[in-house]
C-alpha cells in the first residue's frame, strides 16, 4: 500500500487511491504525484540551473585530484617565484591569473588558488552533506516521535528543541572546536576535524527539521488513513514507517535541501574564524580569512568568495524549486 | 619577567645593518615642504647609524600620532617599548639609555643620578646619588624619597597591572608587601633605603651585575607622594623631565609643553628642542601612514613600522623608500626543537631539521626582506652589545636549506627516510601559521613530515607548547616561538629562553627546549662579573653552546620599516629604542 504523496492541511482531501486510479485512468495515464512533481520541476528553469550547478560541484569535488592534475598545481605546492619577496604579493598583474594559474596565485607562498578552491569544495560539500544528513535523521526521528505520541513526550522534545534553537551556537562551536584535542574517538587530523564539524553543525540544526516534521505529523495522525490503519489493528511502528513517513518525504526533502546552504555558510564561518579544518588543508572560509590580510590583492578573496556564493545560491534556488514542485500551493 | 610588548604585530625586516651606510639612492625627493635649514639628503637607512639632519635649533611643535593608545602614561604602569622611549620626555629615571645613534645609544648613562650605580662586593646592594637642583614641574625639589616611593608604588600590581616587574621581583621587599596604598606606612627599607635626600640604596635578593639596566626603567621615575592619586595618576603625571602635561584627553590625545622648573644644567642627555609636543591617539593605522607620508604628522609613536598597504606604496618608489629606515630589532623569531620528543632526542635528527629548513621561506613568512627580518643564524640579534653572529648550520648558497647535509644527519640518526612529528604555533598569528607551512614544505623535501597544530595564543605557553608534559604527550617536536628583550643586554635577551631553570613542569615558560647545565652555569658566572665588556663573551659562549645542541632553529631577527619624519631634525635610531629616539628630535 502506498500513501498519497501530499501535504496535509489542504482543501482537497486525497481520495482513496483505488477510486482515483479508477476514475482518471484514461485521462492521466496513472502518473503518480511524484511524476507530476518531477514534471513541474523540469519546467522550472531556475531550479534546473541550480541543479546543474550542484551536479557540477559534486563532480568537481569528487574528481578534485584529477581536475587539479589537468588544470592546476597541487594545492599545497609553493610557487614563490611568482611572488614579490619584499611585498609578498603576486608579481604579475591581476594576481598572476594566467593559463597556468587559472585563478591566480595566493600572496605569500604563491599556491594555486584554482586548486585550493577545487579542493575546498570537497571539505565544504562533505561537511555540509554529512551535517545535513545527521540533522535530518535526528530531526525526523524526534519530530515524528513528538508529533505522533504527543503529551509528555511531545512537551519534552519540544522544549529540547527550544533550548537548542536558543543556544548561542557559534560561541559553543568555537569553544568545542577549540578544546577537542588532536586525537579523540579513535580519529585524528583532518578526519577528526571533519567529524567534529559534522557533529557540531548537524547536532545543532536538527530542531529546524524537527519542528517541521512534528507539525506535519501532528496533523497527519488525525487523518482518516491513520485512523483506518489503527482500526485494523496496526501498531505504532507500522503506522510511523508505513503511513506517516512516506507522507513526510516531501517536507523533509525540501528542508534538507535548504539546510545544506546554511550548513555550507556555517562551515565557512567556522573556518574563517580558524576553528574549522586545520591548515594547510584548503577550505573556502579559511582562504577568505587569509585574504582579509591582503586587501590590496582582491582576487584572493574573490574566488573562494564566489565559490561560496555560487554554491549557496545554487542550493537555495534548487531547494525553492523543489518546494514549488512538491507543494505548488506554497507559491 | 615578561617580554616587552610591541604595539602591533611587529612589522619588521630588511638589509643588514652594515649596508646602512651605502644603501639607498641619493635623492631629495619629498623634501619640498621644508624651508629653513638646508635639507639633508634623504637616503634609505640614513638615520640608522648616524644623526639625520643634525640641529640645535629650538622651538616648534612636534606632532605624534598613535594608532592605538598607551597602556598607561603612569611610569609604574607602562610596558610598551615606545612608551619607554616617549616617557623620557616627561620623566627622568635614575639612569637612561644615551640619546645617541646606533650602538652608542645602547649604553646606560646617569640621569637623575650623578653617576651609574655603585655595587657592593656581592652585587646585591646598589647605591645611587641624586644630582643637585632637581625639581618637579610644580617647583618642589626631587628627593631620593620620591624615587623610593615611586618604586614602592610600582609593586602594587593590582593598581598598576601593566608595568615591568623586575624591581618587584628582584628587590628584598618585606614579606607580603603590596605597595604603599595597601601596606600603608610599612617600612620597606629592607628593599630600598634613603639615608638622606640625595642617596638611594637598593637591596637585591640575588646578585645582579646589570642593575643599571633596571634603574633606567620607568618605575624609578620620581612620583611626589602628596600628588599621587593612585590609578588616576595617569591622567596627570607630575613631570620631572623637560616637558609637562598641558592637557590630557583620555582616548583622544594629549599635549606637552615646556616644564619651567626643568633645569638643562642638571640634564646633559636631553636637548629638549621643540616647544610643544602634540599627541593624537586612536588614529586609524592606514590613515596614520598616509598623513605621515603627506607630512601632516611627524611620527607614528608606536615605532613598529608602516602597515602593509603603505609598504606596497613605499617600496617600489625610490623617492619614498629614501625616506625610510629599516632597523633590526632585538627580537628573534625562532622555532624550538624539543629534545624530549622522539626521534628528536637524537641530536642528528635535530641537526637534520636545522639543515633542511628553508631560511628564505622563514623570512618570507614574517613579511619578507623589509618588514620580516634578517635571516638569523644564531640567537642574539646583532644590535645587542657584543653580539657576534655565527652560522653553525649553513643553509646552502641560496638560503633554502642544505638537503645533502640534512640527509647525512638523518642517516646518522637512524631515520634515513625521514620521520613524522608535529609543529605547534599560535593560531591567532598568521605569520606563525605561515612559518609552520613553510617548514612543513621545506622539511618534506628530506622526508620529515610535519603536522600543523594551532593553539590559542593566550594559553600557548601555560597549557600547550610551554608545558613539558603536554609537549611529550602530544609529540610537539617543533614549536614556533619568538622573543624580544626588554633591554639591549645579553642577559635580558638570553636568560628567559635558554636558562633551563625557568622551565616549569606546570607550564608558562618561553624556554621550551633548552636544557643545558653548562649554560645555566654560565649565567651564574655572568651575574658575578662587574665589567659589562667581560660579560659579553659569556653571552656569545651561551649562544654557541645552544646552537651546538641544535635545540633552537633561528628564523629571523625582526626588522621594521619606519617612515622618517619630514621637517624634523636630529633624527636617528638608537640600538636601545630600535626606533627613532624621541628625546633628541627637533623641528626644522
Amino acid at each position: 500500500m502506498t500513501a498519497p504523496l501530499d501535504v496535509p492541511g489542504s482543501a482537497t482531501e486525497p481520495a482513496p487511491e483505488a477510486v482515483l486510479a479508477g476514475a482518471d485512468r484514461k485521462a492521466i495515464q496513472g502518473r503518480s504525484l511524484g511524476q507530476i512533481a518531477w514534471m513541474r520541476l523540469k519546467r522550472d528553469k531556475v531550479a534546473m540551473a541550480g541543479a546543474v550547478v550542484i551536479v557540477v560541484l559534486i563532480i568537481v569535488a569528487v574528481f578534485a585530484p584529477l581536475i587539479v592534475n589537468l588544470f592546476g598545481h597541487p594545492p599545497l605546492e609553493f610557487h614563490r617565484e611568482k611572488i614579490d619577496q619584499s611585498t609578498l604579493v603576486p608579481k604579475e598583474p591581476f594576481g598572476g591569473i594566467s593559463w597556468d594559474f587559472l585563478f591566480g596565485v595566493e600572496p605569500q607562498w604563491g599556491r594555486d588558488i584554482f586548486s585550493r578552491v577545487v579542493y575546498g569544495a570537497r571539505i565544504s560539500l562533505l561537511i555540509a552533506f554529512l551535517a545535513t544528513l545527521l540533522s535530518t535523521v535526528i530531526g525526523t526521528t524526534l519530530g515524528v516521535i513528538a508529533g505522533y505520541f504527543g503529551g509528555f513526550v511531545d512537551t519534552l522534545i519540544s522544549r529540547a528543541m527550544d533550548v537548542f534553537l536558543a543556544f548561542p551556537l557559534l560561541v559553543f562551536a568555537i569553544a568545542l572546536a577549540g578544546v577537542v584535542p588532536d586525537q579523540a574517538f579513535g580519529l585524528s587530523g583532518d578526519t577528526l576535524r571533519v567529524a567534529l564539524l559534522v557533529f557540531i553543525i548537524g547536532f545543532f540544526s536538527w530542531p529546524y527539521i524537527g519542528r517541521i516534521v512534528r507539525g506535519q505529523t501532528l496533523s497527519l495522525r488525525e487523518r482518516e488513513f491513520v485512523d483506518a490503519a489503527k482500526s485494523l489493528g496496526a501498531r505504532s511502528p507500522y503506522i510511523i514507517f508505513r503511513e506517516l513517513l512516506p507522507n513526510l518525504v516531501a517536507p523533509i526533502l525540501i528542508y534538507a535541501t535548504l539546510l545544506i546552504p546554511t550548513n555550507i555558510l556555517f562551515e565557512a564561518a567556522l573556518s574563517f574564524l580558524g576553528v574549522g579544518v586545520r591548515p594547510p588543508t584548503p577550505t573556502w572560509g579559511g582562504m577568505l580569512a587569509e585574504a582579509a590580510r591582503y586587501y590590496t590583492v582582491p582576487h584572493f578573496a574573490l574566488f573562494p568568495g564566489l565559490a561560496i556564493f555560487i554554491t549557496v545560491l545554487a542550493f537555495n534556488l534548487f531547494g525553492d524549486g523543489l518546494r514549488d514542485a512538491l507543494d505548488p500551493r506554497g507559491r | 619577567m615578561k617580554k616587552r610588548r610591541v604595539a602591533a604585530a611587529a612589522v619588521t625586516a630588511a638589509l643588514a645593518m652594515g649596508l646602512a651606510a651605502c644603501g639607498g639612492t641619493s635623492t631629495t625627493g619629498g623634501e619640498s615642504g621644508q624651508s629653513a635649514a638646508p635639507a639633508a639628503k634623504a637616503e634609505f637607512n640614513a638615520a640608522l647609524t648616524k644623526v639625520f639632519n643634525p640641529s640645535t635649533k629650538k622651538g616648534g611643535t612636534i606632532k605624534f600620532a598613535n594608532s592605538g593608545d598607551w597602556d598607561s602614561l603612569d611610569p609604574a604602569d607602562t610596558y610598551y617599548g615606545y612608551s619607554w622611549n616617549f616617557i623620557r620626555l616627561y620623566g627622568r629615571a635614575l639612569t637612561m639609555f644615551k640619546s645617541a645613534p646606533g650602538a652608542e645609544g645602547a649604553t646606560v648613562v646617569p640621569d637623575l643620578a650623578t653617576d651609574l650605580g655603585k655595587p657592593s662586593e656581592d652585587f646585591k646592594t646598589w647605591t645611587y646619588t641624586l644630582r643637585d637642583g632637581l625639581k618637579f614641574e610644580d617647583g618642589t625639589p626631587i628627593t631620593s624619597k620620591d624615587v623610593a616611593y615611586a618604586v614602592a608604588r610600582s609593586t602594587d600590581k593590582e593598581t598598576f597591572p601593566n608595568g615591568p616587574t623586575y624591581l618587584k621581583d628582584m628587590l628584598n621587599w618585606p614579606k607580603g608587601y603590596e605597595g604603599p596604598y595597601k601596606s600603608k606606612d610599612v617600612d620597606f627599607s629592607s628593599a630600598i633605603e634613603t639615608p638622606d635626600d640625595k642617596t638611594i640604596i637598593f637591596h637585591l635578593t640575588q646578585p645582579y651585575s646589570g642593575f643599571d639596566y633596571l634603574a633606567q626603567m620607568s618605575p624609578t621615575m620620581p612620583v611626589p607622594k602628596a600628588k599621587d592619586t593612585g590609578a588616576k595618576y595617569r591622567e596627570h603625571v607630575i613631570s620631572s623631565g623637560p616637558y609637562m602635561f598641558e592637557k590630557n584627553e583620555i582616548g583622544k590625545g594629549f599635549t606637552l609643553v615646556r616644564n619651567p622648573h626643568w633645569d638643562p644644567a642638571t640634564d646633559p642627555n636631553r636637548p629638549a628642542l621643540p616647544d610643544r609636543i602634540e599627541v593624537q591617539t586612536n588614529v586609524n593605522a592606514d590613515d596614520l601612514d598616509n598623513r605621515l607620508m603627506s607630512g601632516d604628522i611627524h611620527i607614528d609613536v608606536a615605532g613598529t613600522g608602516v602597515q602593509p598597504a603603505a609598504m606596497s606604496k613605499i617600496l617600489p618608489d625610490p623617492n619614498l623608500k629614501a625616506q625610510t629606515d629599516n632597523p633590526t630589532l632585538q627580537r628573534l623569531w625562532y622555532t624550538s626543537i624539543s629534545p624530549t620528543v622522539k626521534p628528536l632526542d637524537n641530536i642528528d635528527c635535530r641537526k637534520a631539521v636545522l639543515y633542511a629548513a628553508d631560511k628564505t621561506g622563514y623570512q618570507s613568512a614574517y613579511g619578507g626582506e623589509f618588514s620580516g627580518g634578517q635571516i638569523a643564524t644564531n640567537l642574539m640579534p646583532p644590535s645587542i652589545p657584543g653580539a657576534q653572529p655565527f652560522d653553525l648550520y649553513p643553509s646552502g648558497p641560496d638560503g633554502t636549506g642544505d638537503l645533502a647535509k640534512a640527509k647525512e644527519h638523518l642517516a646518522a640518526c637512524g631515520q634515513p627516510n625521514g620521520f613524522e612529528t608535529n609543529i605547534a604555533y599560535r593560531a591567532e598569528r598568521p605569520k606563525e601559521k605561515a612559518t609552520a607551512e613553510a617548514l612543513q614544505q621545506s622539511l618534506a623535501r628530506v622526508g620529515i613530515k610535519l603536522t600543523l597544530k594551532p593553539y590559542p595564543q593566550a594559553d600557548y605557553f601555560s597549557l600547550y607548547a610551554g608545558k613539558p608534559p603536554y609537549v611529550v604527550e602530544n609529540k610537539l617536536g617543533l614549536a614556533v616561538n619568538g622573543w624580544g628583550s626588554d633591554y639591549p643586554d645579553g642577559y635580558g635577551f638570553l636568560q628567559q629562553i635558554t636558562d633551563s631553570r625557568v622551565i616549569r613542569e606546570t607550564g608558562g615558560s618561553s624556554n621550551i627546549s633548552v636544557r643545558i647545565p653548562e649554560v645555566d652555569k654560565m649565567f651564574d658566572q655572568s651575574l658575578q662579573e662587574a665589567d659589562a665588556k667581560k660579560r659579553e663573551p659569556i653571552w656569545n659562549a651561551i649562544d654557541k653552546r645552544v646552537m651546538e645542541e641544535a635545540v633552537i632553529l633561528p628564523g629571523v631577527w625582526a626588522k621594521s620599516l619606519l617612515f622618517r619624519p619630514k621637517g624634523l631634525t636630529n633624527v636617528f635610531i638608537s640600538d636601545s629604542q630600535q626606533m627613532y629616539d624621541y628625546v633628541a628630535l627637533g623641528v626644522q
